[in-house]
């Protein structure tokens, strides 16, 4: 038999706990967001895990899509059932297979088509652990060149960045992250502006003057003014355009399948890349607008051409 | 000491449960590993919250606000560590501390094992942790206003509560027998 914990005592203990974590935030909002001991420690321990729950994730989907998905298979056809298993096997490895090399291959193309920039593919092997960022960790870290502000991106768009470096690990902020974002600029009307997340699928495109012309479907490309990408890495489309005051309101799908993404590209250059889209040839029909500077807000604005 | 012994609050005698030794450490790290490792490859199960489960779960068997609240706060720092720079330390921790209190007092006082008690528990514990979180995002983090009270909130709180409920079943089996 225990005695019932003192209620008064448990109390206290809730209070100053409180207390604690409610200082640690005060503390980590003052200070400049560097990485701290415990997050080291926190994402070395959990690095290891997180492979392992990766391959672990890895095995349990291939005996699914190896096994169990050809099992049911074979119930709506009792009659053809060896046989079709046999043959459905065969098509769900190589399928598997085709979409990994598919991929793989989209990513050493694009390697090949720009080997004068240095670049290094990683592969993700976790996400955030909670919803209230977005972000992703690749199994590439400092020792393989990796550093702090360096862009991640696959041959679709731009990713993100990277926020965090650990030993053999990385943490990159995704464009969709509440923190993330990018210069950008539509590439018809040549209007620069950054793109942010909201935490949402969906990015936003700020200061956008409320005269300026924006159509739906217009392509959005990074503008290199953030220095951290290079410019003309496609970021996204236009999906809709509200009227506000002073600025428009742009939403963004991005054009890398940010909720999707198995491998990435580390950028370890600010050096401009040739995307060969759609985008790069209305790019070339047109002029380029003057840009110039807000001193007051610190954005960069452009004006259209008369 | 008895593995499992009872708390004798007025009338009602409520079993405090023990586990197995490293259970609790265990299914702890499984639950934030786990948490990490899902949205890459299922992102529809985002809203799930093992962490969360897990503080309740603890919570509610142990029946000690003290060890409760510590080991949620534990969790919570855990979770935050986990979830990238732009996370500050005690956003979660914060949340699950509150909620690891709550659910070890609740535990000490009424009978939780039904399975209908627990999910209505659990989705009561998730609407209670997203309103700290958005407490916090509103007065500590000078975030913008947001719309929690949604149906998104009620999405989240029942998927939770339903899986947490089958978790539950199987985390009882951890369990030391009297």
């Amino acid at each position: 038999m225990v005695a019932i914990p003192s209620k008064r005592k448990s109390l206290a203990l809730l209070g100053g706990v409180l207390l604690a974590q409610v200082l640690l935030l005060a503390v980590q909002i003052k200070r400049d967001s560097r990485g701290r001991l415990l997050r080291v420690w926190a994402v070395s321990g959990a690095s290891p895990f997180e492979r392992g729950a990766a391959w672990g994730f890895g095995r349990v989907r291939g005996v699914w899509n190896h096994y169990f998905a050809l099992q049911n298979t074979s119930r709506e056809n009792e009659a053809l059932r060896v046989e079709n298993d046999a043959l459905k096997l065969t098509i769900t490895q190589l399928q598997s297979r085709a979409s990994e090399a598919d991929r793989l291959a989209a990513l050493l193309n694009f390697r090949q088509a720009h080997q004068e920039v240095p670049m290094l593919g990683a592969r993700v092997i976790a996400g955030s652990a909670g919803t209230a960022s977005r972000t992703i960790e690749i199994d590439r870290g400092e020792r393989d060149g990796v550093r702090r502000n360096m862009p991640v991106i696959t041959p679709d768009g731009a990713v993100g960045k990277v926020i965090e470096v650990f030993r053999d690990a990385a943490q990159v902020l995704l464009l969709t992250d509440k923190d993330g974002g990018a210069g950008a600029m539509l590439v018809q009307s040549r209007i620069q502006s950054p793109v942010g997340g909201t935490g949402e699928p969906t990015l936003v495109m700020k200061y956008v003057a409320a005269d300026d012309t924006v159509t739906v479907g217009e392509q959005v490309v990074t503008s290199g003014m953030d220095k951290i990408f290079p410019r003309d890495v496609p970021v996204g489309t236009v999906i809709e355009v509200k009227a506000g005051s002073p600025f428009k309101q742009i939403r963004v799908r991005p054009a890398a399948k940010l909720d999707r993404l198995e491998e990435v590209i580390v950028l370890l250059t600010q050096q401009p890349l040739e995307f060969k889209k759609e985008a790069e040839t209305q790019t070339g029909a047109q002029e380029s607008a003057p840009v110039t500077e807000n001193p007051a807000s610190g954005k960069t604005a452009a004006t259209e051409k008369p | 000491m008895n593995d499992t012994y009872e708390l004798r609050s007025g009338e009602t005698h409520i079993e405090v449960h023990k586990f197995f030794p490293g259970a609790i450490i265990a299914v702890t790290i499984a639950a934030l590993v786990l948490q990490a490792s899902f949205p890459v490859y299922f992102p529809r199960l985002e809203i799930l919250d093992l962490p969360l489960l897990v503080t309740i779960y603890f919570g509610l068997s142990r029946r000690n606000p003290s060890t409760g609240l510590l080991l949620a706060m534990v969790i919570g720092l855990s979770q935050d560590a986990l979830s990238g720079p732009t996370v500050p330390l005690g956003f979660y921790g914060i949340a699950k501390t509150i909620v690891g209190y709550l659910a070890s007092s609740i535990g000490a006082r009424l009978d939780t094992e039904h399975p209908a008690a627990r999910f209505a528990l659990i989705m009561a514990f998730f609407v209670v942790q997203q309103a700290t979180l958005g407490v916090i995002r509103r007065l500590l983090l000078a975030g913008e206003p947001e719309a929690w009270l949604n149906a998104h909130l009620a999405i989240g709180a029942a998927v939770n509560a339903l899986l947490g409920t089958l978790l539950f079943l199987a985390l009882d089996r951890l369990r030391r027998s009297s």
